[in-house]
């Protein structure tokens, strides 16, 4: 049988009705659709696309069972290795992953195992009735700080080992970036919001408005009972550039634009929620983040938005497909920039003038790449008298994020690296015992996928470790 | 949810309530804050704690009634609750060393100031309290205050109460007659902490401003509460949420705090005309 190159085409809304709604991009394959694509796989021996995914999802076997129209089949394949097949399918950047190890993807594109998972996940969910059942409680207790996937994930399999779990969250509403960060059009919250409904059957107790290190510490965790702690707390802290002109209204960073919009819902026109909409808006940066915050901007009603990313298109991080919806889209890259300062508005005349202090452009200066750096990836070094202006009323910066201090700073002994990290042997260990650390918190920002297999990790340690003393 | 145990008014706009968070209540020290949402569709704000009640497991919160949101929490009564408390968040007012301290509050920032002046006065250092109102009607906490206080100054703007002028006029007179306080507090509008700084530099008195920017999360997340400060000719961005609220006079860029924190002014207008005009409906 002939192999069809090309992966089966993900159904979305156009582009130009998608760019003025929050719903979802991607509308999901059809059964029959599914099927068609699962036949594309060779079910091949040496299994590379396994090695692929950080969790080894079998994925050979799931998609022989959409192959046979076992969807549930192929559903408890999926879950037998992974928390989040609804979240995971829409999210991970399978062409680094898995899909970049697939054996077809030497001659033609790989199989589209993302897709599959995502249709399985949702396949599932829509029929899905009966109540998960708690298990029987062992009567031991574990802590879980942050409800991001890793923490979620951690609490999930711990508590289908019967342990009592309570996740404390920060924020009011559970899900880490999966609710403040990833927007609607691109994870549906009602996705993530049945994930934690699930976990509450499971018995685990999910504490919002808790903020560990002010609210309670961790050393207060183990005097009320707790026999260990996982740390799941991510990497919110965003950076700025330190560039002139940060602080003029109007200048954001990718955080507070998309936490205004998701976790606030200024996405759904929330009246008490402010957020600039409409005009010009630059991005600055080149990942996932910036994506969402450009796409975000564009469907708030921004006449204009410009990706600003020093490297080229090819040294992009996001994943390939929001990159080409964004394009399609119009959201207009301008790679190969680098900004260097922010200017504004000032009306020395009139110091009332409620235009004051605004953002009026962004100062840009043209790079080229030049010799690999330690990361492989080519350098990009400034062309001398290639400065430039863009025009714009609001600047977003998503140029990264690092692991909030707030912990570290409050519990002794809890050893973290140069870049904040919380340092973590191969169990998800720290250096304090009983503390267990995953996800964000521990590489800086990554993906979905590791900070949920770094939560599997350390629940396993975690039950290893309780159930070895006593 | 957390219930609103009591409720009084301390004057037409200012509010005091105590609402039931025992975690909170016993972790909070003076210059903290809490972050509440009134309902589930709410904003996030930020309200200083004003005292707590260890045994009741309760945190007082005094909050002038100044958009939308403060709107919405006075119309609710004691025995109602709303939807979310987190805190304590900040980082407490520091006090080692400090014997002899001046305080200084302006309109509901004077509130903020109450628990900070009735710490210093409990570890027994010297307190002097100035506090500055618009006019009577608005005056809150004076008997608080004198209870808290060795010296206690109040002002109003327009002399009708208790003595005329600002707040720095005061300040300015107890320096000049070489008062030496360890430090001075100085809590309210941007503007009045602005001067308050200049009065004192001069003399070389620390400074301490408690800045209060338009803040989301609380925890370090969106980065919306940042402040300016210039520490040796370097200009160095700071979160108010977890390294302040409390930050030296001397190095905040004031100019960019007033201008940043009118950044949704339109906005917000509006959302309180609606927020008046949907309870006037109601
Ligand atoms: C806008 C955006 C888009 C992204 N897109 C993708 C994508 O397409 N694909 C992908 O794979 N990855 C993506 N990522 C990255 C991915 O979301 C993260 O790597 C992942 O969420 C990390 O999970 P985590 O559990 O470590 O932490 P988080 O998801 O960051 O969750 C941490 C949680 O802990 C809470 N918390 C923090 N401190 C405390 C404390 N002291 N006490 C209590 N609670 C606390 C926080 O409020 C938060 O809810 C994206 C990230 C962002 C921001
Ligand atoms: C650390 C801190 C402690 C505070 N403590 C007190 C207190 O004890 N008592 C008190 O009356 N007020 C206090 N405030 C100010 C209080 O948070 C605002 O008055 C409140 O958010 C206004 O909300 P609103 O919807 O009613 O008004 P809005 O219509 O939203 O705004 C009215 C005014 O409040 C400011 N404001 C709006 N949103 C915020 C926000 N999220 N954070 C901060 N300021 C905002 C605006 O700049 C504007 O000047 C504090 C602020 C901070 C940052
Ligand atoms: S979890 Fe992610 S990486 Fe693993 S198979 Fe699914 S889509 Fe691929
Ligand atoms: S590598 Fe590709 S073709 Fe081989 S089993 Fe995996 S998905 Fe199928
Ligand atoms: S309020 Fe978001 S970082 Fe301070």
């Amino acid at each position: 049988m002939a192999i069809i190159p090309k992966k089966h085409e993900m159904p979305t809304q156009p582009a130009d009705v998608r760019a003025h709604n929050f719903n979802e991009v991607a509308l999901g394959y059809t059964p029959e659709i599914a099927v068609e694509e699962a036949k594309r796989c060779l079910n091949c021996k040496p299994r590379p696309c396994v090695e692929g995914c950080p969790v080894n999802v079998n994925i050979p076997d799931f998609i022989s069972r959409v192959k046979e129209g076992d969807f549930e089949g192929a559903y408890q394949t999926i879950a037998a290795t992974s928390a989040l097949p609804a979240v995971c399918g829409r999210v991970c950047p399978q062409e680094t992953q898995c899909e970049a190890r697939c054996t077809l993807a030497k001659k033609f594109e790989p199989v589209a195992i993302g897709r599959l998972e995502r249709f399985v996940a949702d396949w599932h969910n829509a029929r899905a009735t009966e109540r998960v059942q708690a298990p029987v409680s062992n009567g031991r207790r574990v802590a879980i700080v942050g409800s991001g996937p890793s923490g979620l994930t951690c609490a999930g399999d711990l508590a289908k080992k019967g342990y009592q779990v309570t996740v404390y969250e920060a924020l009011h509403t559970a899900g880490g970036v999966l609710v403040y960060g990833i927007p609607e059009f691109r994870l549906p919250k009602s996705i993530v919001e049945r994930e934690v409904e699930t976990l509450r059957e499971l018995g685990v107790d999910v504490e919002l408005n808790v903020v560990i290190g002010k609210t309670l510490t961790v050393d207060e965790l183990f005097e009320m009972g707790y026999e260990a702690v996982f740390i799941g707390s991510g990497a919110g802290l965003p950076n700025f550039m330190e560039i002139p002109g940060e602080a003029y209204k109007g200048v954001y960073s990718a955080n507070e634009f998309l936490t205004r919009s998701n976790l606030m819902k200024a996405y759904l026109d929330h009246p008490t929620t402010p957020i600039m909409k409409g005009g010009k808006v630059a991005v600055v940066g080149g990942g996932n983040v910036a994506m969402d915050a450009a796409r975000t901007a564009l469907r708030l009603g921004a006449e204009k938005v410009y990706v600003v990313y020093r490297r080229s298109m090819d040294e992009l991080p996001a994943r390939a497909e929001e990159v080409e919806h964004a394009q399609e889209e119009g959201v207009e890259f301008r790679l190969l920039c680098n900004p260097v300062e922010i200017l504004g508005y000032h009306n020395e005349s009139d110091p009332r003038d409620p235009k004051n202090g605004f953002v009026t452009a962004i100062r840009c200066v043209k790079m080229e790449l030049g010799e690999p750096d330690a990361s492989g990836r080519r350098r990009p070094v400034a062309i001398p008298g290639s400065e430039f202006e863009l025009d714009v009323d609001a600047v977003i910066i998503a140029i990264g994020t690092s692991p909030n201090p707030l912990i570290k700073s409050t519990t002794n002994g809890l050893d973290v690296n140069r870049k904040g990290g919380i340092v973590v042997n191969e169990d998800g260990l720290t250096s304090r015992a009983n503390v267990y650390a995953g996800g964000d918190a521990v590489t800086g920002a990554a993906t979905v996928i590791s900070a949920m297999g770094a939560g599997k990790i350390a629940a396993r340690a975690i039950d290893a470790a309780l159930s070895s003393h006593k | 949810m957390y219930k609103i145990v009591t409720k009084k008014e301390l004057n037409p706009t200012v509010v005091q309530m105590e609402i039931e968070a025992p975690l909170v209540a016993r972790k909070a020290k003076p210059g903290q804050f809490i972050i509440l949402r009134v309902d589930a569709d709410g904003e996030r704000i930020p309200l200083t704690v004003a005292g707590v009640n260890i045994e009741m497991g309760t945190v007082k919160i005094i909050f002038q009634v100044v958009g939308a949101t403060t709107t919405l929490l006075s119309r609710k009564s004691a025995g109602e609750s709303v939807c979310d408390f987190v805190g304590p968040l900040g980082e407490p007012t520091r006090t080692a060393g400090v014997k002899k301290v001046c305080i200084i509050g302006g309109g509901v920032g004077c509130a903020i100031a109450l628990p900070v002046a009735e710490e210093f006065h409990r570890l027994g250092a010297e307190v002097t309290s100035i506090v500055g109102f618009r006019s009577k009607d608005l005056l809150i906490l004076e008997d608080e205050f004198r209870a808290a206080s060795d010296r206690l100054v109040v002002m109003t703007d327009d002399g009708s109460y208790a003595r005329q002028g600002n707040v720095t006029v005061p300040l300015k007179e107890a320096l000049e007659a070489g008062e030496r306080y360890d430090m001075i507090i100085t809590i309210g509008p941007l503007i009045m902490m602005k001067f308050v700084t200049l009065a004192a530099q001069p003399f070389g008195v620390p400074v301490t401003v408690s800045m209060n920017p338009i803040m989301i999360d609380g925890t370090g997340m969106c980065g919306g509460c940042r402040v300016t400060l210039v520490q040796n000719g370097r200009r160095v961005t700071k979160f108010t949420c977890v390294d302040g609220p409390d930050f030296n006079g001397y190095e905040i860029d004031f100019d960019e705090a007033l201008s940043r924190g009118r950044m949704y002014c339109d906005f917000e207008r509006r959302a309180r005309d609606e927020a008046c005009n949907l309870l006037k409906m109601a």
